[in-house]
């Protein structure tokens, strides 16, 4: 077995793009859940708005790369609006139902094929990156130290994608360290005892989804300009479910939660993927085949999730005296 | 201290000396006049309260058996919930259709029968929170410490002036969720003080806390008083309603019934029948005893007849 090539694909991945992106909708749903208690499961639709917002402004309109990165922020706002003002009045849990519908129905909208010409339906779009790679300080060629390698393109995303991650991490610390924050806090413990304290809870829970969903939106663009192309099935709910299990375990309502969740959630899924397709073909484990690892993969994610929420509920970060709280 | 306390008291009841013990009766300086609040939940009408006034400066009890509609008609007046039809006014001015958070502002701030302390908040947290015109709860104002940290130092120094009034000063840093029942009762009563309210409304500030904090909670009810504030609040417990109100209000099935100071209002007959007679064990003579059964026992024959005629 190859342990060189396991351990520098799962360090890859470990700071890699998908860990970039996963960190930032993750930062994203901390705003949301971890802070605010509003139980989004529509993040992709966030995602999803960021990515097309941008490559339908380049690809189908001809528009210059800044516009493009302008209509994906205008773009989440809009549908964060969108999705507050009819389900913030209401209780959480259909809160939940409403995202989960809304984020479906932003995938549907760009897959159809009526609107083919815009969204480009089922192959998505391309050719939006170009200005984006223009940027690019460095030359062509492969960068790294140790076990762990890059290209030039793929160094760029990731210098971009860090930076916004730090960014993200620090607007997020200093206003959760505010009385902005305090009051986010308030709400997601109890709302009606915020409201008796003259506060309008309405306009801070929508002002919580709006900001998760800009650094959501962010998430998109990086997830679109990685892979020089954007697909509807990329922001399926899956998605989501991935962003909030780097939620998890990371640790809810902590700054530096998502960012140390997804680092970790890309490395050992990785790993354990590369591990088990090498001793398959060493012939190590011989019972399943290479297509088999995938799936089984995911089975002991879940698994380990489910470890994870029984011994160590409140995440790495997490507080142990706040879980106590709610076994009262 | 204690002169001036009885002072306020002795105000407080001179106050109502002029005012008829009749449901609606006017009050020489209302703080709050409510008109024709009505709230139907589908067929069951839940409050239909004609005319209150509430006094200013003096602490009223609003009193009733389970179901007449209080907890209800506490969340009309504080927006908690829509009422179908009604105004009242506090300070002279509206305030029905007002949002809750609105109401608060106004300066009439209320408690919760279910104690909402925020849990997963330290004690000290809890109370800055109620703190009004805060600049650091703007977004952008947020994310520059020096804009706002001065006016949270001076909401510190006042939150902790409260905590030590409510002895909870030692459990600043404590998780609310940690808090015995008591506590929180306590902590919620000083946040909702943060406000800076003209009126307290606590909904049942007695329940689940135990005899030993029951005096020192009833004494920062007086106290509140004693700072010129007006309280209005619902309860069981007679004996507390008797100890410390000045004016008493009754409700049943949504309606106000009667009117009085506490030492009187329990010896109005329509209170009796709609509230006391049913849980108190009312001193009954034998003869009323007696009587009580005849009439029991007539009123069932008179409709039991009908039934043995038709069968007939």
């Amino acid at each position: 077995m190859d342990w060189e090539l396991i351990f520098s694909r799962a360090l890859s991945a470990g700071i890699g793009t998908e860990a970039v992106i996963y960190a930032l909708a993750a930062i994203g749903l901390n705003i949301h859940f971890g802070y605010t208690g509003l139980l989004n499961f529509g993040q992709a639709g966030f995602l999803a708005v960021g990515a097309y917002g941008l490559a339908t402004t380049i690809t189908t309109f001809g528009l210059p790369f800044w516009l493009g990165v302008t209509v994906g922020l205008v773009g989440a706002v809009l549908f964060a609006l969108l999705l507050g003002i009819p389900t913030l009045r209401l209780r959480a849990d259909y809160l939940a139902i409403v995202t989960i519908a809304a984020a479906e129905i932003v995938r549907l909208v760009v897959r159809s094929v009526a609107l083919r010409g815009t969204f480009g339906g089922t192959d998505g779009l391309d050719s939006f990156s170009g200005d984006f790679y223009a940027l690019n300080p460095y030359s062509p060629g492969s960068y790294g130290f140790w076990l762990i390698k890059f290209d030039h393109r793929t160094l760029w995303v990731l210098t971009v994608g860090w930076i916004l991650v730090a960014a993200a991490c620090a607007v997020v610390y200093l206003v959760m360290k505010s009385p902005w924050g305090r009051v986010l806090k308030a709400i997601r413990e109890d709302e009606d005892a915020v409201r008796s304290l003259g506060k309008n809870v309405f306009s801070y829970k929508m002002q919580a989804l709006v900001f998760g969903g800009v650094v959501g939106s962010l998430a998109g663009f990086l997830f679109a300009l990685s892979r020089a192309a954007t697909q509807p099935d990329l922001f399926s709910t899956e998605l989501t479910f991935f962003a909030y299990t780097v939620l998890i375990l990371g640790g809810a309502a902590r700054v530096a939660g998502p960012v140390v969740g997804a680092m970790i959630f890309w490395l050992l899924l990785i790993l354990v993927k590369t591990g088990m397709e090498e001793a398959v073909n060493h012939q190590v484990i011989t019972f399943i085949t290479v297509n088999q690892v995938g799936s089984i993969n995911y089975m002991l994610v879940g698994l380990g999730l489910i470890l994870l929420l029984i011994y160590r509920p409140q995440g790495i970060f997490g507080d142990k005296r706040e879980i106590a709280l709610d076994a009262r | 201290m204690h002169a001036e306390t009885v002072n306020r008291r002795a105000q407080a009841q001179a106050a109502f000396a002029e005012v008829a013990p009749e449901p609606g009766a006017p009050k020489p300086d209302p703080i709050l006049v409510v008109d024709d609040v009505i709230r139907r939940f589908g067929g069951l009408t839940a409050v239909d309260v004609k005319h209150v006034e509430i006094q200013r400066g003096s602490i009223t009890a609003l009193i009733g058996p389970n179901g007449a509609g209080k907890t209800t008609f506490f969340n009309q007046l504080t927006g908690f919930d829509t009422a179908d039809a009604g105004t009242w006014t506090f300070n002279g001015r509206q305030l029905n259709g007002l949002p809750a958070h609105k109401v608060a502002r106004q300066g009439m701030v209320r408690t919760f029968q279910l104690t909402k302390a925020l849990s997963k908040l330290t004690v000290l947290e809890n109370m800055r929170l109620g703190a009004q015109k805060q600049r650091g709860e703007n977004f952008f104002r947020a994310l520059v410490s020096s804009l706002w940290q001065g006016q949270e130092d001076e909401i510190t120094v006042r939150a902790e002036e409260l905590l030590e009034r409510f002895k909870l000063d030692k459990k600043r840093d404590d998780f609310a969720g940690s808090l015995s029942g008591g506590q929180r009762k306590l902590l919620e009563m000083a946040r909702a003080l943060m406000v800076g309210p003209e009126l307290v409304m606590l909904d049942e500030p007695m329940a689940g806390v135990n005899p030993a904090l029951t005096q020192s909670l009833l004494g920062h009810v007086k106290d509140l008083r004693e700072q010129g504030m007006t309280v209005l609040f619902v309860e069981h417990d007679m004996d507390m309603v008797r100890d410390i109100s000045d004016w008493v209000i009754v409700m049943a099935q949504g309606a106000v019934i009667a009117e009085g100071p506490p030492d009187t209002i329990m010896a109005d007959p329509r209170v009796i029948d709609a509230y006391l007679g049913a849980h108190h064990d009312a001193p009954l003579t034998v003869a009323e005893a007696e009587q009580q059964l005849h009439e029991a026992e007539a009123e069932l024959e008179a409709e039991l007849v009908p039934e043995v005629e038709e069968k007939a």
